[in-house]
């Protein structure tokens, strides 16, 4: 039986990597590896998950280097030599090993407001929405985001810039921008231009390469950026 | 924790790269090609002067470096301003590979035709 | 400085990239043609003196430049020394100005 030799990340931002021995087994995920881990070999390693088959996004870390879906990451597919290095996502503050605060994230999330404002009662008539629109398109190619976190992770823009709102904030948002439902978007493209919002992007497209979900968020900041341009030209913003 | 090359290793992070690298370059060399170009207010000899320093290959070699930055950081550019103005599309992807030819070739016809 | 000025900074970058980018083009196009079998000032200086036409592009391609250049180094600093705020813009402001008035004295030098 062959064994993978496992570096795992202990402690808070400071900490250090553990070593661990796993058993190989054929279609092993790093999620696999990393319950084996705190089952049998240390049971004090925190980590997360719920559903394992790929629909929450709880159990996201950086393996080696990369953010990705543990559950969704087979191990022949990243084992270098037989070697794995798992870490916390990066770009959030640790808890403690693998387990990271989401907090910033869906503050950011909140900020630019990314919650649906709607002007209908329950007097009103359903809303029609043609699905083939082009704004219902645009927001649909964004919508199946669970916000886990990878693309915030993978984003340097979000290292170097620390109020910078993130993909994952502007994707949302940008999927508001598109719902002709929505009456809040002049707030909202205030919310997110500017510095810390849609024009600090540099296009690097590490989140769109690494979203699970195979979701563009470079493409919807490019649409944030066109929408709040006209707004400050037009002395909407 | 901070990101490191694994995860960078990507094309569009490598245009990012050579756009940031190539145009803080093109910045600082600026005031050294206005200075030149100013000679020319002493007359045609000041100006001279200064082209013929320039013969030396090095110095050939220099400004062939500078064509390589202006064009590579023309044409990514010119790739952004796709990306960011124009509806997303498949091939926009290509997009890099493109650019990264027609620098090649403004270096090169700079190149052959200086040597 | 709020938003808007800085959204209508990231405009102003992104129309001087397309000034630019016509600029560049022509000035690549005439650098590959003029060195062919060396360059001497005479040859520059003939092209461009009294040309209104070669002064007028080189002043439109100052003007691009002395807008882009600052507002990209903006980015590049705030980025990598963590510089934000008041210092940062009147310092990126200086370069603006500097290189305008650096690029303006180099066209009047190879008009007048």
């Amino acid at each position: 039986m062959s064994t993978l030799r496992v570096s795992v990340w202990r402690g808070q931002e400071s900490g250090g990597y553990q070593e661990f021995e796993v058993p190989r087994l054929a279609s092993q995920t790093v999620l696999d590896v990393v319950t084996f881990i705190q089952r049998e070999l240390d049971p004090t390693l925190a980590y997360r998950y719920a559903c394992r088959v790929g629909m929450c996004g709880s159990c996201a870390m950086t393996v080696n280097g990369r953010a990705r879906w543990t559950c969704r990451t087979h191990v022949d597919n990243v084992a270098q030599g037989g070697q794995l290095e798992i870490a916390p996502l990066r770009n959030l503050p640790v808890v403690r090993d693998l387990v990271t605060d989401m907090t910033p994230f869906f503050d950011k999330w909140a900020r630019a407001r990314g919650r649906f404002q709607g002007g209908a009662t329950r007097k009103d008539d359903f809303a029609r929405v043609a699905p083939g629109s082009p704004a219902r398109q645009l927001a649909d190619a964004g919508i199946e985001c669970i916000g886990c976190g990878v693309c915030y992770s993978s984003c340097d823009v979000v290292a170097w810039t620390p109020a910078y709102l993130g993909p994952a904030a502007l994707n949302r948002a940008w999927t508001l921008v598109n719902d002709v439902r929505d009456t809040g978007n002049r707030a909202r493209l205030a919310a997110v231009a500017g510095d810390a919002g849609c024009h600090a992007c540099h296009t690097h497209m590490s989140c769109s390469e690494r979203c699970p979900k195979q979701i563009s968020p470079t493409a919807a900041i490019a649409g944030l950026k066109r929408a709040t341009a006209l707004a400050a030209l037009k002395g909407e913003l | 924790m901070k990101s490191d090359f694994r995860a960078r290793n990507h094309p569009a992070y490598w245009a990012f790269l050579a756009h940031r690298v190539s145009g803080v370059l093109l910045s600082l060399f600026l005031p050294l090609h206005f200075w030149a170009l100013g000679r020319a207010l002493q007359g045609d000899a000041g100006l001279d002067a200064f082209l013929r320093w320039s013969e030396q290959p090095l110095v050939k070699f220099a400004e062939t470096v500078l064509v390589l930055l202006l064009a590579a950081h023309l044409t990514g550019g010119l790739r952004l301003l796709a990306l960011e103005f124009l509806a997303w599309r498949d091939w926009h992807k290509s997009l890099l590979a493109l650019a990264a030819g027609v620098t090649l070739a403004a270096g090169l016809a700079f190149l052959l035709n200086v040597i | 400085m709020n938003t808007r000025t800085q959204v209508l900074l990231w405009t102003a970058q992104r129309a001087s990239a397309v000034v630019l980018a016509v600029c560049v083009v022509v000035h690549l196009v005439t650098i590959v043609y003029a060195i062919r079998n060396g360059i001497t000032a005479v040859e520059i200086l003939d092209r461009t003196r009294g040309s209104y036409a070669w002064c007028g592009f080189y002043a439109i391609f100052v003007a691009a430049v002395a807008v882009h250049a600052p507002i990209g180094l903006r980015s590049v600093l705030a980025e990598t020394l963590n510089w934000r705020g008041k210092g940062l813009d009147l310092t990126v402001l200086a370069t603006g100005l500097a290189l305008a008035l650096w690029g303006f004295r180099a066209v009047y030098a190879v008009f007048a």
